[in-house]
């Protein structure tokens, strides 16, 4: 076990606690940063949408793991970061600017979700999300002149230094440096007092409240903020799409960012880095377990949402804690050994709650 | 009545349906003093403290703080005031540790908005250090030292007590407020209890108004008790007085 010597309280407040912290977050960004020379192609398109769904799990990570308001709806934000990036592209507005337009109008919708939202939580909140989302798909299909309608539209895709955006390399490190940014925007949320308000408010609302925590304010905020970071995830995805649908922002979309943070760990950004790359790969484990499998089984229309519910349910059920919490009790395991006990990660519960008063 | 009072009640009356839980109830809380409530159960007492942290709508009455009427602000706006509590039953953020349940109690005094706390612009650094300064003073006060890091779901009942007290404190309050501090406590840990309130009052400067069933404990701190019945005030005054007030042991031991 490593036991760090604190010896002021801005180490406590860094995001990076100890040398060994460091060295291998300096090693991991040299891993990714070489990547797109060691893998083929392919993959380094596939890692850059590992990126996206990445920065969109940050957003729904904020809100359901840290704020503990659940949410259906986000692949509506996610639509709308997309189509208003788009469409302010073909209006001619540079890249730099158009970027941080369709966030600000992405979080403004999200703040407007959060309203009603204020008055619901669990189940109701999670069918409310998923109506917003309905109407959001309907808007954009019947807004033809704006968004193409059911046909779609095109993205433009711009250039930088003489390369195209569509360009594998150059728009992995973009989607690599707005996830870099991005996670580093939400860890220091985290760890000041507008992520402390969200965490107490996921935790009990009540001595929120008594704490001075505004409650409406503080689910309006964390609405805003997890849909402005889905919408930057939007709006690199309709670059990497080149082309957008509706059929691309379906419910399907909003179960799969779900499963990106309950699989990957619920109330930590790491869980969202791992929660990113189990669900940007699942599609490639299915298309393969497509072809070992049974035709019977195999072949079966629709697999994928069924694989999801299921994952969805087992982990729920078996690790609630994710892949995150699975990867800390096998560090757990080698620190301790040979004196691991199983006891130490029981799930312990609390049958004393003080009546609510709301 | 104390000329130097903190917080007044008057008149604070509400039901539930067909139940009147608080009727016509005023009191005065001086500066300075451990202020005790006691009661049978249903008596209306957390009620009362309900309403002081205006979880509830009082349905008629008036409070005033530190002379400025708090009836009609709005629960978040409590803390602020000065006035923080304790649960029964404790609500802290149980998936979090002692220190960051403590953080949560620094909330009321940050100056950071939410630009400058995604950005963690130097001021925000700045501040996150001196509410750790203060954290620790009160996990000096408490002697929370050996928990800081653990996370509250993982403390026994007793600790988590404590932190909760210590929570409270982190928001500087002028009046805290403590809802059966003793309960789930055995009889040693509410001994120290006894001495920490004293602490509280003494170093701290802060005035304490309680909940609490223990009599041994009322005795102990309290300068004054109120005394309740079915809703309504049956007496007021010190500890020794209260207890052998006919009117409290009838209420307690019935007729």
């Amino acid at each position: 076990m490593r036991f760090v010597l604190t010896t002021r309280y801005g180490q406590d407040v860094d995001v990076f606690r100890h040398g060994g912290e460091r060295f291998w977050y300096a090693l991991l960004g040299l891993v990714v940063l070489a990547a797109p020379w060691v893998v083929s192609p392919y993959n380094v398109g596939e890692l850059a949408l590992v990126f996206i769904w990445a920065i969109a799990g940050i957003g729904l990570m904020l809100l359901v793991g840290y704020t503990g308001l659940v949410s259906l709806g986000h692949a509506a934000f996610f639509a709308i970061g997309a189509y208003s990036h788009a469409i302010l592209l073909g209006y001619g507005v540079p890249f730099v600017v158009s970027v941080p337009i369709a966030v600000a109008l992405t979080a403004g919708v999200g703040a407007l979700v959060g309203i009603p939202a204020l008055r619901m939580t669990g189940v109701y909140l999670a069918v409310a999300t998923l109506a917003f989302e309905r109407i959001v798909a309907f808007t954009i299909e019947h807004s033809d002149p704006l968004t193409g309608g059911l046909r779609g539209m095109a993205v433009e895709q711009p250039s930088f230094f003489g390369l195209s955006i569509v360009n594998d390399q150059l728009f992995y490190y973009l989607c690599l440096g707005v996830l870099v940014v991005g996670l580093f925007g939400a860890k220091n949320l985290l760890r000041s007092p507008t992520g402390r308000a969200f965490v107490a408010v996921r935790d009990s609302e009540i001595s929120a409240e008594s704490m001075g925590v505004h409650l409406a304010r503080t689910k309006t905020t964390a609405f805003a903020v997890s849909a402005g970071f889905t919408g930057l995830a939007g709006t690199l995805f309709a670059h990497k799409a080149g082309y957008l649908a509706p059929d691309a922002f379906t419910v399907q979309t909003s179960i799969q960012l779900l499963l990106l943070v309950v699989v990957g760990g619920l109330g930590s950004l790491h869980g969202v880095v791992f929660g990113a790359i189990f669900v940007g790969y699942l599609p490639q484990a299915l298309a393969v377990a497509r072809d070992v499998l049974p035709a019977a089984i195999g072949q079966i229309p629709g697999l994928e949402l069924g694989v999801f519910g299921a994952i969805l349910v087992l982990f729920l059920v078996f690790e609630p804690l994710g892949i995150y919490g699975r990867w800390l009790k096998i560090r757990a395991w080698f620190d301790e050994f040979p004196l691991y006990r199983r006891a130490t990660h029981k799930r312990q519960k609390s049958y004393l709650r003080t009546e609510r008063v709301h | 009545m104390p000329a130097d009072g903190l917080f007044h009640a008057e008149n604070l009356s509400i039901s539930f349906g067909g139940v009147k839980a608080v009727r016509d109830v005023s009191f005065e809380i001086a500066v300075g003093e451990v202020f005790s409530i006691i009661g049978p159960n249903g008596a209306g007492k957390t009620t009362v403290f309900n309403l002081i942290s205006r979880f509830y709508d009082a349905d008629t009455g008036r409070m005033t703080f530190a002379g400025e009427d708090m009836t009609g602000v709005p629960a978040h706006r409590i803390a602020e005031l000065g006035i923080a509590r304790t649960f029964q039953n404790t609500e802290l953020f149980d998936r979090e540790t002692v220190l960051d349940n403590l953080l949560v109690g620094r909330h009321v005094h940050r100056e950071t908005s939410l630009a400058s706390d995604i950005l963690f612009l130097p001021k925000v650094r700045r501040q996150e250090v001196a509410f750790r300064r203060k954290v620790e003073d009160i996990i000096d006060l408490l002697d929370l030292q050996q928990h800081r890091e653990a996370p509250v779901g993982s403390l026994p009942f007793g600790a988590r007590k404590m932190v909760e007290i210590g929570r409270a404190l982190c928001t500087e309050p002028k009046l805290l407020l403590l809802d059966e501090p003793s309960s789930g406590l055995n009889p040693e840990e509410t001994e120290d209890l006894s001495f920490w309130i004293e602490d509280i009052v003494e170093d701290l400067g802060v005035t304490v108004a309680m909940v609490e069933h223990d009599m041994n404990l009322v005795a102990t701190v309290s300068n004054r008790v109120l005394a309740m019945a079915d809703g309504g005030v049956i007496a007021v005054g010190e500890a020794t007085d209260i207890q052998s007030h006919p009117e409290v042991l009838r209420a307690y031991l019935g007729d």
